[in-house]
């Protein structure tokens, strides 16, 4: 991976133009992914989109947007897609939307870091890669306050050069049920019209919120923010973590059982088809110790996730935790159960640490007050009264 | 295709169909909509909904505990001279049966989105048009739109045919889950004013159920009876092709649009040899494939159905002869029917029997669950079709993107 560029020589768009001229491929439909969490950010991403086809729509082109319809988005923290379409005329928008779920993306826009680890909104699907449809030269828009360095450790590898784009921020899980405007959506657009200027110009999305009464002065602020702030990385081929990715085969109607039947599992056994943990933000760390062995956590989650050891304590499988800090909530001793963010994990992955703690108690509790001094979430951000939490691009206090 | 230029003014907005469903639904000024939520259907539930927040829409919403309510709803209140808008999903719209079975005999223009659904078990949310096509031997008539322009423009239409005094009928718009209920284009929107004189107002005239007006509706009947309510409601069904050929032309006239046939979409078939024949979304991979193909020479055209009750017999009988061979799409299964193909196979087949010319016809059932119908597999089912055309063997009925 090279350095960072200068954030204002934005990037050519490296597309697979050979034998094609430049007009050529300016004059290409080209598809914007924004990979969101289900219900958090679903407002979010569609705003977006929408936003995509409008300043299009400035130099006569014409676009669509599509929600990725199996991902069940109404289901919270699930990583879910939507996408928007444009092309410079009838013909050739026909062209991609006839294929719905678009096949290579020009920018894949993903609005929480967390997810850059990989996507699954089907269990069965496999944990596909971020950027498993980046096209040649593509570029990978985030929000996060992590460095590329870090992210590189959970985004895989590509065999073309690429551009990782970071948006300096703390990703927007603003939008429970009601959305609450933070001004992310005008940032992110800024952030893209600096990388890829083919998608839109900025002058183009500036007249877009300029013309909707209901946007006002902070939102231009927001957009020029994120015009300014994002740092553009090149990727070289190669760089980034191994891609293990195997794409799942699904049975033919003959290997299937009839009467729509799947096998499940003997009591006390786990499932290992129906892992969830990709709908996770963050991640519960037990202190192992304190534990009064009162079983609230094994009893409340609502997935199941803790395990029973012999000594009657309960270990978590991360497999299948998704995150949703009801164990944190309902455990009475103090600080024995802690959220923490789940990029804080790259290393261990989902690992069981409980060995660890077994082997050396005072290794564990440095390595778990590390965990929690770095990445400790109190509650996700929709409780967060600061909604314009992306001010000078610097992460809000979660404490307060 | 001739387009006039549309009286009045239109503005584009870039909305999903069900979104633009919603759009028609306020400018048809709609006063009862009875709503619960499915999907893909409720997306126009929350459409409405936000028009009426707004203050754009002055209607009443009335959520009901079940589909069986909210239909019985919309029912009534049509009765008692209401405008309404209702729909649904799937399972949704097969529990609302009782009331969807009794609609077109009440001769209630109830107007019905919906949202195609697989009927689960499994759990599914994706197209298939088993759902809205329970109801096709009732007297519901059925439309099944392309795009969400499309879905603007025949819930106009939907008021304008079902409302008409010589039909008096509801009115049902297939609109398939995903494709079209959930991703968004720009439409083209009318104003109230031309929408005006293209949908007068709602007049049920001495069947208004009203105190002032003394009526009772249907009251228990034996057999007696039955037969002769029957055969009204044969005979309005028959009135109905020409209704819509008036309402066509108007909709041509007031909005520059709807193309030159009111029943069915021609698309690049003035010299072709073969065509597919399908309904809804699958409309857009068929004409990307219809145009690859014909640049490498291939006579292939397309034929997308909009009305599907009342059945265009007659006029398809007259286009389709011109064809060697028509391949029929099927996004749904009919288990056990003649050849075991799907629905529109089967009906088109009874259509043509009389014909002059009768053009061989094939069947595919593809696309089922929400499985997507893709040129490369729209390209497949040419090839099967020009090799009917050609006078080969192959399957009648064939399984498209189905795993062995």
């Amino acid at each position: 991976m090279s350095s960072g560029t200068e954030a204002n020589t934005p990037p050519v768009a490296q597309d697979s133009a050979a034998g094609r001229s430049s007009t050529e491929v300016r004059e290409e439909a080209k598809s914007v992914e924004f990979t969101y969490r289900g219900i958090y950010q679903k407002t979010l991403a569609a705003n977006l989109c929408k936003h995509v086809v409008m300043a299009a729509r400035k130099r006569d082109w014409l676009g669509s947007t599509i929600q990725r319809y199996g991902d069940s988005p109404e289901r919270n923290g699930v990583p879910a897609k939507q996408f928007a379409v444009i092309a410079p005329d009838e013909m050739r928008l026909q062209e991609h939307m006839a294929k719905y779920e678009p096949n290579e993306l020009d920018v894949i826009t993903v609005l929480d870091d967390t997810l850059c680890d990989g996507v699954e909104s089907w269990a069965f699907y496999g944990r596909q890669p971020i950027n498993l449809r980046l096209r040649r030269g593509g570029t990978l828009l985030v929000i996060s306050n992590r460095s590329a360095e870090e992210l590189l450790k959970v985004i895989p590898r590509k065999p073309w050069d690429w551009t990782l784009a970071i948006l300096p921020g703390t990703p927007s899980l603003g939008g429970l049920w009601v959305y609450r405007d933070d001004g992310t959506d005008m940032r992110v657009l800024g952030a893209i019209a600096r990388t890829r200027p083919d998608i839109f110009e900025f002058s183009a999305v500036e007249s877009v919120v300029n013309e909707d009464e209901k946007l006002g002065e902070e939102h231009l602020a927001a957009l020029r923010d994120g015009y300014e702030e994002v740092v553009i990385h090149e990727v070289a081929a190669g760089v980034g973590k191994e891609d293990d990715y195997e794409p799942v085969r699904l049975p033919g109607y003959k290997e299937m059982r009839e009467g729509i039947i799947v096998e499940a599992r003997k009591l006390g056994e786990r499932n290992p088809d129906y892992k969830t943990s990709s709908d996770r933000t963050m991640r519960p760390v037990v202190n192992f110790d304190t534990c009064i062995k009162c079983r609230q956590c094994w009893l409340d989650c609502p997935d199941e996730c803790f395990d029973i050891t012999e000594e009657g304590f309960h270990p978590v499988n991360y497999d299948y935790c998704t995150g949703c800090g009801i164990c944190a909530q309902v455990c009475p001793v103090e600080d024995c159960i802690v959220m923490v963010n789940d990029l804080e994990f790259i290393e261990e992955g989902n690992e069981d640490v409980f060995p660890m703690w077994k082997e050396d108690k005072e290794a564990y509790h440095r390595w778990r007050e590390e965990k929690i001094a770095n990445g400790r979430i109190e509650h996700h951000d929709y409780f967060n009264a600061d909604t314009w939490a992306w001010s000078g691009g610097k992460q809000a206090d979660r404490t307060s | 295709m001739t387009i006039s230029k549309p009286l009045g003014r239109q503005t584009e907005k870039l909305t999903t169909g069900t979104q633009a469903v919603a759009q028609a639904v306020k400018l048809a000024d709609v006063d009862v909509m009875a709503a619960y939520p499915i999907r893909p259907y409720d997306g126009v539930m929350q459409a409405v909904a936000k028009l009426i927040a707004d203050g754009e829409l002055d209607a009443e919403y009335i959520v009901a505990e079940s589909e069986h309510s909210q239909f019985e709803i919309c029912k009534h209140a049509s009765a008692v001279g209401s405008r309404v808008f209702v729909g649904s999903s799937g399972v949704g719209w097969m529990y609302a049966m009782e009331s969807n079975a009794v609609t077109p005999s009440l001769r209630l223009p109830v107007v019905a989105m919906i949202g195609n659904r697989a009927l689960d078990d499994p759990g599914a949310f994706g197209v298939e048009h088993n759902d809205a096509m329970a109801v096709r031997d009732l007297g519901w008539l059925l439309f099944w739109v392309e795009d969400a322009q499309e879905c603007f423009d025949a819930t106009l239409m939907a008021y304008r045919v079902g409302e008409d005094k010589r039909v008096f009928l509801p009115v049902g718009l297939g609109v398939d889950g995903a494709f079209i209920t959930h991703s968004q284009t720009l439409i083209k929107i009318p104003d109230q004013e031309t929408v005006n004189e293209f949908l007068p107002p709602y007049d049920l005239g001495e069947r208004l159920l009203h105190p002032d007006n003394p009526i009772s509706i249907a009251p228990q009947a034996n057999e007696d009876w039955v037969m002769e309510i029957r055969k009204q409601t044969d005979d309005a069904a028959k009135r109905v092709k020409g209704v819509i050929r008036e309402a066509h032309d108007d909709f041509r006239r007031l909005f520059g649009r709807g193309g030159d046939n009111p029943f069915f979409e021609e698309y690049m078939t003035e010299d072709a040899e073969y065509v597919l024949f399908g309904m809804g979304s699958l409309g857009l991979p068929a004409k990307v494939m219809v145009r690859r193909l014909r640049d490498r020479g291939e006579k292939v055209g397309f034929v997308r159905l909009k009305w599907f009750r009342p059945f265009p017999d007659e006029e398809l009988a007259e286009v389709l002869g011109r064809f060697r061979a028509v391949g029929v799409v099927d996004r749904d299964y009919a288990y056990g029917s003649p050849q075991h193909g799907g629905v529109l196979f089967t009906d088109l087949r009874a259509a043509l029997y009389d014909a002059e010319r009768r053009p061989r016809v094939v069947n595919f059932i593809g696309g089922l669950g929400g499985r997507e119908l893709t040129p490369e597999m729209m390209d497949e089912m040419a090839y099967i079709t020009k090799r009917a055309a050609a006078g080969e063997t192959v399957p009648t009925v064939s399984w498209i993107g189905v795993r062995e």
